[in-house]
Protein backbone atom coordinates (compact mmCIF):
# COMPACT_ATOMS: atom_id res chain seq x y z
CA UNK A 1 0.00 0.00 0.00
CA UNK A 2 1.27 3.44 -0.88
CA UNK A 3 2.53 5.71 1.86
CA UNK A 4 0.20 8.37 0.50
CA UNK A 5 -2.83 6.45 1.75
CA UNK A 6 -3.91 7.75 5.13
CA UNK A 7 -4.66 5.38 7.99
CA UNK A 8 -8.20 6.72 8.08
CA UNK A 9 -9.52 8.12 4.84
CA UNK A 10 -11.80 11.10 5.56
CA UNK A 11 -15.27 10.88 4.07
CA UNK A 12 -17.14 14.05 3.20
CA UNK A 13 -20.88 13.82 2.80
CA UNK A 14 -22.38 16.33 0.38
CA UNK A 15 -26.09 16.66 0.85
CA UNK A 16 -28.75 19.26 0.14
CA UNK A 17 -32.27 19.44 -1.15
CA UNK A 18 -33.29 18.63 -4.72
CA UNK A 19 -31.88 21.21 -7.10
CA UNK A 20 -29.83 22.96 -4.43
CA UNK A 21 -26.59 22.65 -6.37
CA UNK A 22 -24.82 19.60 -4.93
CA UNK A 23 -23.52 18.35 -8.26
CA UNK A 24 -22.46 21.83 -9.37
CA UNK A 25 -20.55 22.26 -6.13
CA UNK A 26 -18.91 18.87 -6.46
CA UNK A 27 -18.03 19.63 -10.07
CA UNK A 28 -16.34 22.82 -8.97
CA UNK A 29 -14.53 21.18 -6.08
CA UNK A 30 -13.22 18.34 -8.20
CA UNK A 31 -11.89 20.76 -10.79
CA UNK A 32 -9.51 22.05 -8.15
CA UNK A 33 -6.10 20.37 -8.59
CA UNK A 34 -5.76 20.17 -4.80
CA UNK A 35 -8.64 17.68 -4.75
CA UNK A 36 -7.43 15.47 -7.57
CA UNK A 37 -6.96 12.62 -5.12
CA UNK A 38 -10.64 12.45 -4.16
CA UNK A 39 -12.79 9.42 -4.91
CA UNK A 40 -16.46 10.11 -5.47
CA UNK A 41 -19.62 8.13 -4.78
CA UNK A 42 -22.79 9.53 -6.28
CA UNK A 43 -26.22 8.36 -5.27
CA UNK A 44 -29.09 9.11 -7.58
CA UNK A 45 -32.74 8.37 -7.27
CA UNK A 46 -34.19 7.39 -10.58
CA UNK A 47 -33.99 5.09 -13.53
CA UNK A 48 -31.18 6.84 -15.31
CA UNK A 49 -28.24 8.24 -13.41
CA UNK A 50 -27.20 11.60 -14.74
CA UNK A 51 -25.15 13.32 -12.11
CA UNK A 52 -21.97 11.40 -12.86
CA UNK A 53 -22.15 12.62 -16.45
CA UNK A 54 -22.65 16.18 -15.24
CA UNK A 55 -19.54 15.81 -13.15
CA UNK A 56 -17.56 15.17 -16.31
CA UNK A 57 -15.16 13.01 -14.40
CA UNK A 58 -15.81 9.43 -15.22
CA UNK A 59 -12.96 7.32 -13.98
CA UNK A 60 -12.59 4.23 -11.89
CA UNK A 61 -12.75 6.31 -8.74
CA UNK A 62 -16.21 7.67 -9.55
CA UNK A 63 -18.97 5.26 -8.58
CA UNK A 64 -22.68 5.70 -9.20
CA UNK A 65 -25.22 4.14 -6.87
CA UNK A 66 -28.57 4.42 -8.56
CA UNK A 67 -30.84 1.68 -7.36
CA UNK A 68 -32.56 3.82 -4.79
CA UNK A 69 -32.09 6.46 -2.20
CA UNK A 70 -28.97 6.02 -0.13
CA UNK A 71 -30.68 6.61 3.18
CA UNK A 72 -33.26 3.87 2.97
CA UNK A 73 -32.75 1.22 0.34
CA UNK A 74 -29.13 0.82 -0.58
CA UNK A 75 -27.04 1.12 2.54
CA UNK A 76 -25.61 -2.33 1.86
CA UNK A 77 -24.66 -1.19 -1.60
CA UNK A 78 -23.00 1.88 -0.14
CA UNK A 79 -20.77 -0.12 2.18
CA UNK A 80 -20.00 -2.60 -0.62
CA UNK A 81 -19.02 0.25 -2.93
CA UNK A 82 -16.71 1.84 -0.36
CA UNK A 83 -15.17 -1.50 0.52
CA UNK A 84 -14.61 -2.17 -3.16
CA UNK A 85 -12.89 1.19 -3.64
CA UNK A 86 -10.77 0.47 -0.57
CA UNK A 87 -9.65 -2.97 -1.70
CA UNK A 88 -8.95 -1.83 -5.27
CA UNK A 89 -6.86 1.00 -3.90
CA UNK A 90 -4.98 -1.40 -1.64
CA UNK A 91 -4.25 -3.70 -4.60
CA UNK A 92 -3.09 -0.75 -6.66
CA UNK A 93 -5.80 -1.26 -9.29
CA UNK A 94 -6.95 2.34 -9.09
CA UNK A 95 -4.98 5.52 -8.45
CA UNK A 96 -4.67 6.07 -4.72
CA UNK A 97 -7.19 8.46 -3.25
CA UNK A 98 -6.75 10.29 0.03
CA UNK A 99 -10.34 11.33 0.58
CA UNK A 100 -13.80 10.21 -0.41
CA UNK A 101 -16.79 12.40 -1.20
CA UNK A 102 -20.32 11.00 -1.18
CA UNK A 103 -23.09 12.94 -2.87
CA UNK A 104 -26.51 11.90 -1.61
CA UNK A 105 -29.86 12.28 -3.30
CA UNK A 106 -31.76 15.46 -2.58
CA UNK A 107 -34.25 13.69 -0.35
CA UNK A 108 -31.77 11.67 1.68
CA UNK A 109 -31.56 11.73 5.42
CA UNK A 110 -27.78 11.97 6.00
CA UNK A 111 -27.87 10.10 9.29
CA UNK A 112 -28.02 6.48 8.01
CA UNK A 113 -25.00 7.15 5.82
CA UNK A 114 -23.05 8.34 8.83
CA UNK A 115 -24.12 5.25 10.74
CA UNK A 116 -22.95 2.99 7.95
CA UNK A 117 -19.49 4.54 8.08
CA UNK A 118 -19.37 4.32 11.82
CA UNK A 119 -20.69 0.81 12.33
CA UNK A 120 -19.60 -1.24 9.32
CA UNK A 121 -16.86 -3.56 10.62
CA UNK A 122 -14.36 -2.96 7.81
CA UNK A 123 -15.14 0.65 7.00
CA UNK A 124 -14.79 1.87 10.55
CA UNK A 125 -11.15 0.80 10.60
CA UNK A 126 -10.22 2.55 7.36
CA UNK A 127 -12.53 5.53 6.97
CA UNK A 128 -13.65 8.29 9.24
CA UNK A 129 -16.29 10.92 8.84
CA UNK A 130 -14.78 14.19 7.71
CA UNK A 131 -17.66 16.61 7.58
CA UNK A 132 -21.19 17.00 6.34
CA UNK A 133 -21.57 19.73 3.71
CA UNK A 134 -25.09 20.85 2.95
CA UNK A 135 -25.97 23.01 -0.03
CA UNK A 136 -28.85 25.44 0.37
CA UNK A 137 -30.32 27.30 -2.55
CA UNK A 138 -30.52 31.07 -1.94
CA UNK A 139 -33.51 31.44 -4.28
CA UNK A 140 -35.70 28.66 -2.90
CA UNK A 141 -33.96 27.76 0.36
CA UNK A 142 -36.25 29.57 2.82
CA UNK A 143 -39.36 28.04 1.25
CA UNK A 144 -37.78 24.59 1.18
CA UNK A 145 -36.80 24.82 4.84
CA UNK A 146 -40.41 25.73 5.65
CA UNK A 147 -42.05 23.03 3.59
CA UNK A 148 -39.74 20.03 3.54
CA UNK A 149 -38.55 18.39 6.74
CA UNK A 150 -35.81 16.63 4.75
CA UNK A 151 -34.35 20.00 3.85
CA UNK A 152 -34.52 21.21 7.45
CA UNK A 153 -32.72 18.15 8.74
CA UNK A 154 -30.02 18.34 6.10
CA UNK A 155 -29.29 21.94 7.14
CA UNK A 156 -29.44 21.20 10.86
CA UNK A 157 -27.02 18.30 10.61
CA UNK A 158 -24.38 20.15 8.54
CA UNK A 159 -20.85 21.03 9.61
CA UNK A 160 -20.60 23.40 6.68
CA UNK A 161 -23.41 25.13 4.85
CA UNK A 162 -22.84 26.20 1.27
CA UNK A 163 -25.28 28.82 0.04
CA UNK A 164 -25.69 28.37 -3.71
CA UNK A 165 -27.23 30.63 -6.36
CA UNK A 166 -26.65 33.73 -4.25
CA UNK A 167 -25.56 35.51 -7.44
CA UNK A 168 -29.04 35.18 -8.95
CA UNK A 169 -31.10 35.66 -5.77
CA UNK A 170 -32.46 38.93 -4.47
CA UNK A 171 -30.28 40.34 -1.65
CA UNK A 172 -33.27 40.21 0.71
CA UNK A 173 -33.76 36.52 0.02
CA UNK A 174 -30.09 35.85 0.75
CA UNK A 175 -30.26 37.75 4.05
CA UNK A 176 -33.45 35.96 5.04
CA UNK A 177 -31.84 32.62 4.31
CA UNK A 178 -28.69 33.48 6.25
CA UNK A 179 -30.76 34.49 9.28
CA UNK A 180 -32.70 31.29 9.09
CA UNK A 181 -29.57 29.13 8.75
CA UNK A 182 -27.79 30.90 11.61
CA UNK A 183 -30.78 30.30 13.84
CA UNK A 184 -31.17 26.70 12.77
CA UNK A 185 -27.55 25.67 12.94
CA UNK A 186 -25.36 28.32 14.60
CA UNK A 187 -22.55 25.81 14.71
CA UNK A 188 -22.02 25.40 10.99
CA UNK A 189 -19.75 27.66 9.01
CA UNK A 190 -21.49 29.27 6.04
CA UNK A 191 -19.81 29.89 2.70
CA UNK A 192 -21.11 31.08 -0.66
CA UNK A 193 -20.51 28.88 -3.67
CA UNK A 194 -20.58 31.95 -5.92
CA UNK A 195 -17.58 33.40 -4.14
CA UNK A 196 -14.47 33.34 -6.26
CA UNK A 197 -12.48 32.70 -3.12
CA UNK A 198 -14.25 29.43 -2.29
CA UNK A 199 -11.47 27.31 -0.87
CA UNK A 200 -12.14 23.81 -2.14
CA UNK A 201 -9.39 22.24 -0.07
CA UNK A 202 -10.60 23.84 3.18
CA UNK A 203 -14.21 22.96 2.47
CA UNK A 204 -13.62 19.31 1.78
CA UNK A 205 -10.73 18.54 4.05
CA UNK A 206 -10.61 17.73 7.73
CA UNK A 207 -13.48 17.58 10.16
CA UNK A 208 -14.70 19.85 12.88
CA UNK A 209 -12.56 18.25 15.55
CA UNK A 210 -10.18 16.02 13.64
CA UNK A 211 -6.98 15.36 15.44
CA UNK A 212 -7.64 18.10 17.93
CA UNK A 213 -5.67 20.53 15.83
CA UNK A 214 -8.41 22.74 14.51
CA UNK A 215 -8.89 24.81 17.59
CA UNK A 216 -9.67 27.94 15.57
CA UNK A 217 -12.51 26.18 13.80
CA UNK A 218 -13.87 24.84 17.05
CA UNK A 219 -13.56 28.22 18.64
CA UNK A 220 -15.55 29.80 15.82
CA UNK A 221 -18.18 27.11 16.19
CA UNK A 222 -18.78 27.92 19.81
CA UNK A 223 -18.35 31.66 19.44
CA UNK A 224 -21.23 31.71 17.01
CA UNK A 225 -23.34 29.60 19.29
CA UNK A 226 -22.51 31.83 22.25
CA UNK A 227 -23.28 34.94 20.27
CA UNK A 228 -26.66 33.55 19.34
CA UNK A 229 -27.53 32.60 22.88
CA UNK A 230 -25.80 34.90 25.29
CA UNK A 231 -22.59 34.00 27.03
CA UNK A 232 -24.12 31.66 29.54
CA UNK A 233 -27.15 31.10 27.43
CA UNK A 234 -29.54 32.69 29.88
CA UNK A 235 -30.82 35.32 27.50
CA UNK A 236 -33.72 35.25 25.08
CA UNK A 237 -34.24 32.33 22.76
CA UNK A 238 -33.99 33.73 19.24
CA UNK A 239 -33.85 30.30 17.71
CA UNK A 240 -37.49 29.58 17.90
CA UNK A 241 -39.12 29.53 14.53
CA UNK A 242 -41.85 27.78 12.65
CA UNK A 243 -40.45 24.33 13.17
CA UNK A 244 -39.62 23.01 16.60
CA UNK A 245 -35.94 22.58 15.75
CA UNK A 246 -33.77 24.95 17.75
CA UNK A 247 -30.20 25.29 18.94
CA UNK A 248 -28.76 26.30 22.27
CA UNK A 249 -25.50 26.20 24.16
CA UNK A 250 -25.00 25.02 27.73
CA UNK A 251 -21.95 26.37 29.55
CA UNK A 252 -20.66 24.68 32.70
CA UNK A 253 -18.11 26.30 34.97
CA UNK A 254 -17.32 23.20 37.03
CA UNK A 255 -15.21 20.39 35.54
CA UNK A 256 -17.31 17.55 34.20
CA UNK A 257 -17.10 14.00 35.40
CA UNK A 258 -16.45 11.86 32.33
CA UNK A 259 -18.13 8.74 33.70
CA UNK A 260 -21.35 10.52 34.66
CA UNK A 261 -21.36 12.46 31.40
CA UNK A 262 -21.03 9.26 29.37
CA UNK A 263 -23.89 7.65 31.24
CA UNK A 264 -26.04 10.76 30.87
CA UNK A 265 -25.44 11.26 27.15
CA UNK A 266 -25.92 7.60 26.22
CA UNK A 267 -29.15 7.54 28.22
CA UNK A 268 -30.34 10.77 26.58
CA UNK A 269 -29.52 9.59 23.08
CA UNK A 270 -31.06 6.19 23.68
CA UNK A 271 -34.39 7.79 24.56
CA UNK A 272 -34.27 11.02 22.55
CA UNK A 273 -31.72 10.33 19.80
CA UNK A 274 -34.23 11.11 17.07
CA UNK A 275 -34.77 14.54 18.62
CA UNK A 276 -31.11 15.39 19.23
CA UNK A 277 -30.01 16.29 15.72
CA UNK A 278 -26.59 17.45 16.81
CA UNK A 279 -24.60 17.62 19.98
CA UNK A 280 -21.14 19.07 19.96
CA UNK A 281 -19.10 19.97 22.98
CA UNK A 282 -15.75 21.06 24.30
CA UNK A 283 -15.50 19.49 27.72
CA UNK A 284 -13.42 20.41 30.72
CA UNK A 285 -13.05 16.96 32.21
CA UNK A 286 -11.90 16.60 35.78
CA UNK A 287 -8.27 15.49 35.91
CA UNK A 288 -7.55 16.39 32.28
CA UNK A 289 -5.42 19.40 31.37
CA UNK A 290 -6.52 19.63 27.73
CA UNK A 291 -10.09 19.92 26.52
CA UNK A 292 -11.95 16.94 25.10
CA UNK A 293 -14.28 17.38 22.14
CA UNK A 294 -17.37 15.24 21.64
CA UNK A 295 -19.43 15.24 18.49
CA UNK A 296 -22.69 13.40 17.97
CA UNK A 297 -25.41 13.15 15.34
CA UNK A 298 -28.65 11.65 16.62
CA UNK A 299 -27.87 8.20 18.09
CA UNK A 300 -24.30 8.30 16.85
CA UNK A 301 -21.39 9.74 18.84
CA UNK A 302 -17.90 9.84 17.41
CA UNK A 303 -14.84 8.87 19.40
CA UNK A 304 -14.01 11.80 21.69
CA UNK A 305 -11.01 13.83 20.58
CA UNK A 306 -8.30 15.09 22.89
CA UNK A 307 -7.69 18.65 21.76
CA UNK A 308 -4.28 20.22 22.12
CA UNK A 309 -5.35 23.42 23.83
CA UNK A 310 -8.33 25.49 24.87
CA UNK A 311 -9.45 27.34 21.76
CA UNK A 312 -9.95 30.74 23.40
CA UNK A 313 -8.19 30.24 26.74
CA UNK A 314 -11.56 29.95 28.44
CA UNK A 315 -11.45 26.82 30.45
CA UNK A 316 -15.01 25.63 30.82
CA UNK A 317 -17.30 23.12 29.21
CA UNK A 318 -19.51 24.27 26.38
CA UNK A 319 -22.03 21.97 24.79
CA UNK A 320 -24.16 22.98 21.82
CA UNK A 321 -27.36 21.10 21.09
CA UNK A 322 -29.53 21.25 18.01
CA UNK A 323 -32.75 19.58 19.04
CA UNK A 324 -36.23 18.96 17.81
CA UNK A 325 -38.98 19.52 20.34
CA UNK A 326 -36.82 19.22 23.48
CA UNK A 327 -36.67 21.99 26.03
CA UNK A 328 -33.35 23.52 26.91
CA UNK A 329 -34.19 23.97 30.58
CA UNK A 330 -35.07 20.29 30.93
CA UNK A 331 -31.80 19.14 29.37
CA UNK A 332 -29.83 21.56 31.52
CA UNK A 333 -31.55 20.41 34.68
CA UNK A 334 -31.03 16.77 33.78
CA UNK A 335 -27.31 17.24 33.14
CA UNK A 336 -26.91 19.11 36.43
CA UNK A 337 -28.63 16.29 38.35
CA UNK A 338 -26.40 13.67 36.75
CA UNK A 339 -23.25 15.65 37.45
CA UNK A 340 -24.18 16.07 41.12
CA UNK A 341 -24.90 12.36 41.25
CA UNK A 342 -21.31 11.45 40.64
CA UNK A 343 -20.03 13.45 43.58
CA UNK A 344 -22.47 11.71 45.85
CA UNK A 345 -21.63 8.32 44.35
CA UNK A 346 -17.96 8.82 45.09
CA UNK A 347 -18.75 9.98 48.58
CA UNK A 348 -20.88 6.87 49.12
CA UNK A 349 -18.12 4.62 47.84
CA UNK A 350 -15.49 6.27 50.05
CA UNK B 1 -11.88 -12.94 21.36
CA UNK B 2 -11.66 -14.91 24.58
CA UNK B 3 -10.82 -18.49 23.64
CA UNK B 4 -12.76 -19.90 26.61
CA UNK B 5 -16.05 -18.07 26.40
CA UNK B 6 -16.07 -16.68 22.88
CA UNK B 7 -16.60 -13.08 23.99
CA UNK B 8 -15.63 -10.62 21.29
CA UNK B 9 -13.56 -7.70 22.49
CA UNK B 10 -13.07 -4.19 21.20
CA UNK B 11 -16.58 -2.77 20.98
CA UNK B 12 -15.13 0.70 20.41
CA UNK B 13 -18.05 2.50 21.99
CA UNK B 14 -17.35 6.24 22.26
CA UNK B 15 -17.14 6.09 26.06
CA UNK B 16 -14.72 3.23 25.70
CA UNK B 17 -12.82 4.20 22.58
CA UNK B 18 -9.80 2.25 21.46
CA UNK B 19 -6.65 4.11 22.43
CA UNK B 20 -5.16 5.77 19.34
CA UNK B 21 -3.49 9.11 18.66
CA UNK B 22 -5.73 12.09 19.32
CA UNK B 23 -8.57 10.08 20.86
CA UNK B 24 -9.54 10.64 24.47
CA UNK B 25 -10.11 7.38 26.30
CA UNK B 26 -9.59 5.76 29.64
CA UNK B 27 -8.72 2.57 27.84
CA UNK B 28 -5.05 3.42 27.55
CA UNK B 29 -3.84 1.18 30.37
CA UNK B 30 -5.48 -1.75 32.08
CA UNK B 31 -5.56 -0.25 35.58
CA UNK B 32 -7.26 2.94 34.48
CA UNK B 33 -9.62 0.91 32.32
CA UNK B 34 -10.72 -1.27 35.24
CA UNK B 35 -11.04 1.75 37.49
CA UNK B 36 -13.29 3.47 34.94
CA UNK B 37 -15.46 0.37 34.63
CA UNK B 38 -15.88 0.26 38.42
CA UNK B 39 -16.85 3.95 38.48
CA UNK B 40 -19.29 3.37 35.66
CA UNK B 41 -21.00 0.55 37.53
CA UNK B 42 -21.28 2.72 40.66
CA UNK B 43 -22.78 5.70 38.86
CA UNK B 44 -25.09 3.61 36.67
CA UNK B 45 -26.45 1.82 39.73
CA UNK B 46 -27.48 5.14 41.26
CA UNK B 47 -29.81 5.55 38.30
CA UNK B 48 -30.80 1.93 37.74
CA UNK B 49 -32.04 1.58 41.30
CA UNK B 50 -34.87 3.91 40.28
CA UNK B 51 -36.01 1.21 37.85
CA UNK B 52 -35.40 -1.71 40.21
CA UNK B 53 -32.29 -2.93 38.43
CA UNK B 54 -28.65 -3.47 39.20
CA UNK B 55 -25.49 -3.53 37.07
CA UNK B 56 -22.28 -5.43 37.72
CA UNK B 57 -19.05 -5.92 35.85
CA UNK B 58 -18.57 -9.22 34.07
CA UNK B 59 -15.00 -10.33 33.45
CA UNK B 60 -13.92 -6.79 32.60
CA UNK B 61 -15.38 -7.24 29.11
CA UNK B 62 -19.13 -6.82 29.56
CA UNK B 63 -21.71 -5.94 32.19
CA UNK B 64 -24.53 -7.94 33.75
CA UNK B 65 -27.84 -6.18 34.20
CA UNK B 66 -30.32 -7.77 36.60
CA UNK B 67 -33.79 -6.96 37.84
CA UNK B 68 -34.95 -7.50 41.40
CA UNK B 69 -36.73 -10.64 40.27
CA UNK B 70 -33.56 -12.06 38.83
CA UNK B 71 -34.04 -11.48 35.14
CA UNK B 72 -30.49 -10.98 33.87
CA UNK B 73 -28.96 -9.95 30.59
CA UNK B 74 -25.42 -9.26 29.47
CA UNK B 75 -24.75 -5.83 28.02
CA UNK B 76 -21.74 -4.80 26.04
CA UNK B 77 -21.62 -1.05 26.47
CA UNK B 78 -23.58 1.95 27.73
CA UNK B 79 -25.78 2.28 24.66
CA UNK B 80 -26.68 -1.38 24.92
CA UNK B 81 -27.28 -0.87 28.65
CA UNK B 82 -30.18 1.53 28.22
CA UNK B 83 -31.96 -0.43 25.48
CA UNK B 84 -31.67 -3.58 27.59
CA UNK B 85 -32.76 -1.76 30.74
CA UNK B 86 -35.90 -0.57 28.98
CA UNK B 87 -36.59 -4.07 27.73
CA UNK B 88 -36.08 -5.74 31.12
CA UNK B 89 -38.00 -3.17 33.14
CA UNK B 90 -40.70 -2.52 30.57
CA UNK B 91 -40.27 1.20 31.30
CA UNK B 92 -38.80 4.12 29.43
CA UNK B 93 -35.46 5.04 31.00
CA UNK B 94 -35.67 8.76 30.39
CA UNK B 95 -32.97 11.06 31.81
CA UNK B 96 -35.35 14.00 31.37
CA UNK B 97 -38.06 12.40 33.53
CA UNK B 98 -38.75 14.82 36.44
CA UNK B 99 -39.49 11.91 38.81
CA UNK B 100 -36.06 10.38 38.14
CA UNK B 101 -34.30 13.74 38.49
CA UNK B 102 -36.04 14.55 41.78
CA UNK B 103 -34.93 11.22 43.13
CA UNK B 104 -31.37 11.71 41.97
CA UNK B 105 -31.32 15.22 43.46
CA UNK B 106 -32.61 13.88 46.79
CA UNK B 107 -29.96 11.16 46.81
CA UNK B 108 -27.22 13.70 46.02
CA UNK B 109 -27.99 16.01 48.95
Amino acid sequence: MSDAIPQFTPVTLITGFLGSGKTTLLQRLLADPALADTAVLINEFGEVGLDHHLLERIDERTVLLQSGCLCCTIRGELSDAIRDLHSRRARGEIPPFRRLAIETTGLADPFPVLTTLHAEPVLKHHFRLGSVITTVDAVNGVAQLERFPESLKQAAIADRLVVTKSDIAAPNAVWALLGRLRALNPAASIVFSAAASLDAEALLSGSAFAGGTHSEAVSAWFAEAAEAHGHHGHTHDPNRHGSDIHAFAIVLDQPLDWTAFGIWLTMLLNRHGEAVLRVKGILDIGGEAAPVAVHGVQHLVHAPVHMQAWPDHERRSRIVFIVKGLERAVIERSLASFMALNGSAEAAAA
Amino acid sequence: MCALCGVLGGSDHWTDATARPGVFTRNADSLERRRERARRVTVANRILTHYGMRLSDWQGTAFMLSTLTGKTEMVENLTHLWTTAEKLSGRACDPLDPALLSRLDAASV
